[in-house]
Parts: C-alpha cells; sequence; structure tokens
C-alpha cells in the first residue's frame, strides 16, 4: 500500500514518519511512534480521550489522518510534563483524586490545559461545558473539575 | 500478636483513614501507564472479528479460502479452532458463534494480518451462507409461549413439574417467607405498579483489548485488561485446549470494567489466532464492537406490590421481576430478586425472578449486578406508599428498615448493618430541607449490595532497604493499590510511602477470584493485612534470634520488634529496616503470605437523595442536587470511597435519564455508539455531595466493607421519585428520557 512521508514537530521534536493514506493521527502517534499516552476510546469523536493540541487547537485525534500533521505541530500528553516536574494541572488531579481507572486522563488533562491558556479564571459552567467533550465513566466529575477550579486558583496566584 | 482482638469500633488507626497519593498516580497523569492497547510485541499482527449483522440465523456454511489466500493473512480462525469439550459451553459459543449466530454482533471468524488495512480486507473477503431466523429482543416478547427458541436445551429450571418443551425462560427464583396473601389482608393501603428498564452498558471508556503470544505447543502469555486474569488464564487454557500452566497472564491497567471485565470475549480469540499463526496477536475492540459484542445490562420488566397499615408499618410485600440476558441463561433474576426488599423487614414476603434468553448479547455484570432495577421499581412503590399514608418517606423507611438480628427478605439474618445510620443521615442533612424551585421535586431511595469475600492469595516481601513489596492478585479498578498499601502500613507499623503494591500476573501469585463484588478492598485487604502479620511474625523471630532470646518474647510495636517485658531482657527496639538489613545473617528472606476464601464481607447500604428540576414543554430532566450517604464500615481510603460514591451516582444517572439499548425491528442495535448512547457529561451534572457512614463490619479486622456497587443501587429510584415529583405523575419506565417524561406529562392532564 502506498504510504505518504510526513514532517511534523511533536513536543518539540522534529520527526518524520510514513503513514497509510487512511490512517489516523492518533494511529500514528499510538502504533507508529510508541506515544501511547493518548487513547482510543470510540475512534468517532464523541469521548476525547484522544485529545492532542495541533497548532495549538483541541483535536479530537482520531479524527485527524496522520498526513495531516505535515508541517503542524503536535502536543501530548507526554509533553505535558517539563522533565521530572509534573504540570500544576497533574499534581493537583492527584492531590484531588481526580481520577480511577486513569483512561480518560491524559485526554481530560490536555483539554483542561486548553481551557486554562485561554480562559485563566473560568467558572464552574464554563470548566464543565469546555469538558463535555471528555467522557469519564469513573469519577462523577466531580473531583475533576474541582481540580481544574483549584489549579486555575494556584496558577492565578503564581 | 497474630491473635489480635478484633474490636474494630475500638480502633484508632494510624494511616488507614487518611487520603494519600496513588502509587500508579504519577503514571496515569503523564501518559506512560499501560492499558490494554498499549503493549506490543516483536513481529505483532493485528486481529480482526467478524461479526453477524443478524440478530439470529443458522450459519450454514463459512468459506474463508479467499481470506486465507489474501497476502499478509496469517490466520484465519472460526469455531472449530476452539476445543469442542471446553468446560464452560456457553462461553464457548459466546465467543464464537457454532451453529447459530445468536445477536446482532455475535462474532463468526477472526483474521490475524500484518497490518490493520489488510486484517479489514480479509474479513471482507470471508463468505457467511446464513439462514435468518426469527429473533426476539424484549423481554415479554421473549416470555411468551409462541416467541422464537433460541436454544432447543433450556427448559425453565426452578419449576414444578419441569416443562417438557424449550423455552426462552431459563430459570424461576422465588425467596421469601411469611404469608404475602395474609399480610396484604392487613394492609390498609396497598399500591401495586409494573415498571420497565432498558439495557445499559457499563461504558467503560477503554475498549477490550488483549494481546496473546502463543507458541504452537500451546504454551504463551496474554496481556489484557481485565478484572480478573486468573479467571482469563483459566476460561482460556479451557477454551484452547491447553494446561493452565502453560498460560501466563498479565493483567494490564484497566481502563474502567464496572463488571463488564468480569469475563472474556477477544482474549480466546486472539490465543487461537497467534497459536494458528505461530506470532503475536493483538485485537482491541472498537466502540462499535464493545457495544454489540462485550456484556451490557439486562433489560427488565416487573411488578412490585406493597401494602401498609397507616401507622407505616409495613405487612406484606411482592415482586415478580422479569430479566432479558441476552443469548445465554445467566441473568443476574436471582440477585435481583433477592436484593428487591432486602432493605426492609418484613414479616411477609415473596420475591420471584425470572432468567430470560433474547437475541442480544449476553448480558456481564454491571455494579450490584441485577439490584438496581430491583430497587427502582421497589423504591417507587415505597416513595409511594409513604405518600398515601402521608408519612415523610424517610421516616416510612426508618420504621422499615433492615437492622441487626433481623432476618432479611433472602434468609440470612442482618449483622451489624447501617442502613438506619444512613437513613438519620439523610433526614438531618441539609439537603432534605432545602427550598425546591419551580418544576423542581425531589426523591430518595435506599439501596443495598450484598458485598463478596471470595478466594484471594496476597504475598508480602520485605525489602533490604525496609520498603516493602506487596504482590497481590485482583486488578486494581478504582485505587486498590492505594488501600492496599494503607492496610499493610497500618498492620507492620510504618509510613504507607514504604509500600509499593503490584498486580502480580497468574504464574507469580495463587489464584485470585475476579474484582468483583466490591470484595477486593474487603478480602484482599484481609489477605493483605493477615500477610503482614504472617510478616510481623517472622520479624519478630529474626528479632529473637538477633537478641537470642525466645520468639514468645518478642513483640511487634509501632514498626519495631521490642523485648515483651522486663523478663524478656533489656534491648533496644530493632526497627522493620534494621532487621531486614540482617536478613541473610538471620535465616534469609523475610516475607508474608495469606491465601483464604474470604467470608464475612458485610452488606451495605445507602441512601440517597436527589433533587430534579422538568421542562415542562421538552420533557427534559436535569438534576439539580444529588446526596449520597453511605456505609463504608471503614474508610480505608476515604477520597476514593467518595470517588466510588460519586461514579456509581453519575452512572445511575445516565441510567435513569439517559440511557438506553435500542433495537430496531430488525433486531439490529441501532445506537452503537457514544454519540447516540450517551453517557453523562460533564454538563451534565452537578457535583455529588457524600457522607460516609462507617458502622464497622465485623468480618474484618478494620471494620471494611465494599463500598464500589451499592452507590449504583439508588439512584434510578431517588431520580424517578425526584422526576416524578417534578412532573406530578409517576414515572415507571427508565430510560425517562424528554420523549417518555412529556408524554407521562401529557396523558395525566
Amino acid at each position: 500500500m502506498h504510504q505518504v512521508h510526513v514532517s511534523t514537530k511533536i513536543n518539540g521534536d522534529e520527526i518524520e514518519y510514513l503513514c497509510e493514506t487512511d490512517e489516523t493521527l492518533l494511529d500514528v502517534l499510538r502504533d507508529k511512534l510508541g506515544l501511547t499516552g493518548a487513547k482510543e476510546g470510540c475512534g468517532s469523536g464523541d469521548c476525547g480521550a484522544c485529545s492532542v493540541m495541533l497548532d495549538g487547537r483541541l483535536v479530537c485525534s482520531c479524527l485527524v489522518l496522520g498526513a495531516e500533521a505535515q508541517d503542524r505541530e503536535v502536543e501530548t500528553i507526554e509533553g505535558m510534563a517539563d522533565g521530572e516536574n509534573l504540570h500544576p494541572l497533574q499534581s493537583k488531579f492527584l492531590e484531588h483524586a481526580a481520577l480511577q481507572c486513569g483512561i480518560c486522563t491524559p485526554g481530560v488533562l490536555i483539554a483542561t490545559k486548553a481551557l486554562l491558556e485561554k480562559n485563566p479564571d473560568p467558572t464552574e459552567t464554563e470548566v464543565r461545558y469546555w469538558l463535555a467533550g471528555n467522557l469519564c465513566r469513573c469519577t462523577g466529575y466531580d473531583k475533576i473539575i474541582r481540580a481544574v477550579m483549584d489549579t486555575a486558583a494556584d496558577m492565578r496566584g503564581a | 500478636m497474630l491473635d489480635k482482638p478484633n474490636k474494630p469500633e475500638k480502633q484508632k488507626f494510624n494511616v488507614v483513614g487518611t487520603s494519600p497519593l496513588r502509587p500508579d498516580g504519577v503514571d496515569k497523569v503523564t501518559g506512560r501507564a499501560r492499558f490494554g492497547a498499549d503493549m506490543v510485541a516483536p513481529g505483532m499482527l493485528v486481529g480482526k472479528i467478524l461479526r453477524s449483522p443478524h440478530a439470529h440465523a443458522r450459519i450454514r456454511s463459512i468459506d474463508v479460502s479467499k481470506a486465507e489466500a489474501l497476502s499478509g493473512v496469517k490466520a484465519v480462525v472460526t469455531k472449530d479452532d476452539f476445543n469442542a469439550d471446553a468446560e464452560d459451553q456457553d462461553v464457548l459459543y459466546n465467543i464464537m458463534a457454532r451453529e447459530k449466530a445468536l445477536y446482532d454482533g455475535h462474532a463468526v471468524a477472526a483474521v490475524a494480518a500484518i497490518s490493520q488495512s489488510v486484517a479489514r480486507r480479509a474479513l471482507a473477503l470471508i463468505e457467511v451462507d446464513y439462514e435468518v431466523l426469527p429473533h426476539v429482543t424484549d423481554v415479554d416478547e421473549a416470555m411468551k409461549p409462541d416467541a422464537p427458541v433460541l436454544h432447543d436445551h433450556i427448559f425453565t429450571e426452578g419449576v414444578e413439574p419441569k416443562p417438557t418443551k424449550p423455552s426462552n425462560i431459563a430459570q424461576r427464583y422465588e425467596f421469601g417467607h411469611g404469608d404475602v396473601e395474609e399480610g396484604f389482608s392487613e394492609a390498609d393501603v396497598i399500591v401495586e405498579r409494573n415498571f420497565k428498564t432498558a439495557a445499559t452498558h457499563q461504558g467503560y471508556i477503554e475498549p477490550h483489548a488483549c494481546l496473546a503470544n502463543i507458541a504452537n505447543d500451546g504454551s504463551g502469555e496474554l496481556w489484557c485488561c481485565t478484572q480478573g486474569h486468573y479467571m482469563v488464564r483459566n476460561t482460556c487454557a479451557s477454551l484452547l485446549g491447553i494446561d493452565v500452566s502453560r498460560l501466563r497472564v498479565t493483567a494490564s491497567e484497566i481502563g474502567g470494567g464496572f463488571g463488564g471485565k468480569t469475563t472474556v470475549f477477544i482474549e480466546p480469540v486472539a490465543a487461537a489466532l497467534s497459536r494458528k499463526a505461530g506470532r503475536p496477536v493483538k485485537v482491541v475492540m472498537s466502540r462499535n464492537e464493545v457495544f454489540r459484542a462485550s456484556g451490557p445490562t439486562s433489560s427488565t420488566s416487573s411488578r412490585i406490590k406493597i401494602g401498609a397499615k397507616k401507622d407505616g408499618t409495613i405487612t406484606a410485600a411482592e415482586s415478580e421481576l422479569n430479566y432479558q440476558g441476552g443469548a445465554f441463561a445467566g441473568a443476574p433474576a436471582d440477585l435481583g430478586a433477592m436484593c428487591s426488599f432486602a432493605c426492609y423487614v418484613l414479616k411477609n414476603v415473596r420475591t420471584i425472578g425470572y432468567d430470560v434468553v433474547t437475541n442480544r448479547p449476553k448480558q456481564a455484570a454491571y455494579r450490584a449486578p441485577g439490584a438496581p432495577m430491583a430497587a427502582f421499581s421497589v423504591e417507587s412503590v415505597v416513595e409511594e406508599l409513604a405518600g398515601k399514608i402521608g408519612m415523610d418517606p424517610i421516616e416510612f423507611r426508618i420504621k422499615n428498615a433492615a437492622r441487626e438480628g433481623e432476618k432479611s427478605s433472602y434468609g440470612p439474618k442482618f449483622r451489624q448493618v447501617g442502613l438506619v445510620e444512613t437513613l438519620e443521615e439523610a433526614k438531618a442533612h441539609p439537603h432534605y430541607s432545602a427550598p425546591l424551585g419551580p418544576n423542581q421535586g425531589r426523591g430518595v431511595s435506599c439501596g443495598f449490595w450484598f458485598n463478596f469475600g471470595g478466594q484471594t492469595s496476597t504475598s508480602l516481601s520485605i525489602n533490604i532497604d525496609g520498603t516493602v513489596a506487596l504482590a497481590v492478585g485482583t486488578p486494581d479498578i478504582g485505587g486498590s493499590r492505594a488501600s492496599m498499601c494503607l492496610m499493610a502500613a497500618e498492620e507492620l507499623g510504618i509510613g504507607y510511602e514504604q509500600v509499593r503494591a503490584i498486580i502480580a500476573d497468574t504464574s507469580s501469585l495463587g489464584y485470585n477470584d475476579v474484582t468483583d463484588g466490591s470484595r477486593v478492598t474487603f478480602a484482599s485487604g484481609k489477605a493483605t493485612i493477615m500477610a503482614a502479620r504472617d510478616s510481623i511474625g517472622k520479624l519478630c523471630e529474626r528479632a529473637a534470634k538477633m537478641w537470642d532470646i525466645s520468639p514468645d518474647a518478642v513483640v511487634w510495636e509501632e514498626g519495631h520488634a521490642k523485648p515483651a517485658g522486663a523478663n524478656a531482657g533489656e534491648f533496644e527496639p530493632l526497627s522493620l529496616a534494621e532487621i531486614a538489613a540482617s536478613a541473610e545473617s538471620t535465616g534469609g528472606p523475610i516475607a508474608g503470605h495469606h491465601e483464604v476464601n474470604a467470608s464475612g464481607a458485610g452488606t451495605s447500604f445507602a441512601t440517597h437523595i436527589v433533587d430534579s428540576e422538568v421542562d415542562p414543554e421538552t420533557g427534559r430532566v436535569q438534576v439539580t442536587r444529588y446526596t449520597v450517604i453511605q456505609d463504608a464500615g471503614k474508610a480505608v481510603h476515604p477520597a476514593y470511597v467518595e470517588g466510588q460514591f460519586q461514579g456509581g451516582a453519575a452512572q445511575g444517572i445516565g441510567w435513569a435519564i439517559n440511557e438506553e439499548y435500542i433495537y430496531g425491528e430488525d433486531g439490529r442495535l441501532q445506537n452503537a455508539g457514544f454519540l447516540d448512547y450517551r453517557i453523562p457529561v460533564a454538563s451534565d451534572l452537578p457535583m455529588i455531595d457524600t457522607k460516609i457512614v462507617e458502622v464497622p463490619n465485623l468480618g474484618h479486622p478494620y471494620g471494611v466493607r465494599g463500598v464500589g456497587e451499592t452507590s449504583i443501587v439508588p439512584p434510578l429510584a431517588a431520580i424517578a421519585n425526584s422526576v416524578s415529583a417534578a412532573a406530578g405523575v409517576r414515572l415507571t419506565e427508565l430510560p425517562m428520557s424528554p420523549p417518555r417524561v412529556l408524554k407521562a406529562i401529557d396523558e395525566n392532564k
């Protein structure tokens, strides 16, 4: 099968890969590049477990083709911590017990980081609607919302 | 010290009852945690499964020759590649169709190929000749005498005389005591109603995934997301016809289970493909496959009748519950019937459950299997009855509530239980007396779950630096590793951070039952405590050796070996780390173990309070306030206990107002995706308040009760009661979706 050559930037690194024309960015990240932090929960853009940033925009990587990443910049959960220092959101999620099984956590964290970059002082309702595209089946969202609000307050104070 | 007095109510704890960070936390916020689909192996192939598009069809033939001939295809399997004499014939039939395809989505063949695209093309080349048969997907239809019959070998069990004709009713269960008819004759008020609930799915975000690596001689390894890797090992060995010892199964991190990962679906298929191809094979379900071909809940229909005197005493109660369980017998009609009136002390009670097969995927456990539907119908009638006799619904429940020493509706006598405590907390909670807005209503419900114990094996090693490696065999689905570390640390008298827990693979630790029935914090916790006590005995022996005194003269206190008294001699206490450092010269490695079939799980009760707002124009329901009050016995890690309460409530909210398997006339599932099967999202829910009640379970050294299941039992009824109050009409069918609520409002005008 014909493969496309792609040059892109992932978490700041220059990356090249070959992919089939119908392969999603999610498949490329997971199967070709070993970046398995993004998860496939549905493959149809309904669950948000595969959330990544593409040129600074929050996307479901299952709805983006691998070939579309040419000359773009991708950020994944693997790029969120700075070496051994966790991002404040990552720390707060642990502190607030905002995860149970953890399968939705990478997507929720990526989505939340995007929210706080756009809106550092969101209301509870704004957080709930922003995260409406990220399904979590374990927590009932309560502790996730609290972790996000608490991080936002901390980051505004910092 | 091994005979520590077992008086949980008097215990003081050092670390149990705190909420430290989980040991697997950093991996889960950085993407490092490896779930089912995250594992790879050299030379790995992609496995895919061909599924029946028909609800019920005879399979005349399957021709796989074209698929096998396709370049890049390494193996194709059908039913003939499995052990026809496997112990569990229903599981054998469910993982790969045999004479008939029994539901839309039933597996009929599978391929392993070098890539996704080759595997997809190979599936399209498999030719299946189906003879389509009449089907039935509704529970009441399936029970009718003229319904299409799925299995020739099902003759209803539990009825006398045994039927001579096969039917879809696999079994009838009956529980109860007293004289129901006489009880009803004593009642001042009787309420009788019929109810229906739709099938729902556990909705775990991680689809089933596994990686099988089986050599041609049948020995090999399986990596998979499961609630029970020992179950996977034993079942796959049976289905493949190999010795259990040949298979080593490792449980990956699990992205949600809620009961849905307590059986096998793709694991034996991946193993059969791998054995045939001689290469590792990874199989990952799509979301569509998860909905169509894993194990959703039963749908149900039921009739409830309860009678009470004007003073609030229930005189008689009767339930008849029909559970649609999909293509094979085993729907939790027995558990549902047993749970239906478990919250109440009743003089006269009869509960009947029917286990019914239909052309749907075989149901699997979903959090307190069978109980939420039963509680929905019973607690709806309880609320209505309280209203009719003019009594506060919580007072009415307290008057009839299950108490210590009373006989339960399903047989045994209750030991120390906490239902009344949760009801008293509910009555006093500010939520219960808060004002309601327009179009809002308030509802209450109680819930019960047995809680399980079961076979458990745990091993605890003292490391050279005084830290502890704890190996448990029950997959961690909600933070149980943290709870195990807390209990080991508590017992050993060391810090939480000094203990690390792992989920050991099937070759590294004795057999463990599946993580289910809210058993892990109780049973693995009990085994962990006993393994720690075993190691403490050995630590004391080593200290005795170092001091050259009798082991009987050594006690373990606050993480140190100490002389038992003045007669034992004058010695400086030895810390766990000091004893560990000398292990080599005092007899070698130090470890504790415990194997048990744990009993004494301790039943669990909860009371939920819900406010709902109903839009009278659209019928849309919004839950505006939610409070969970539940007895945890002793909350080992309170933050995760709250998490279980909140998660169960949220799933219950979805079940009550949104979620539903919708089958078309053609018997095909019409909403096999998260867009059309909509589980609650963040903007659908309010904060979920929690109140942990602690009435110790006398069957556990620390008083622990399981908490995972009970939290999903009250929501359906609590929400139905609140919606009924808001809409001014009794809602009797789930989900309470906008069209259904609107219809009820309109018909009531």
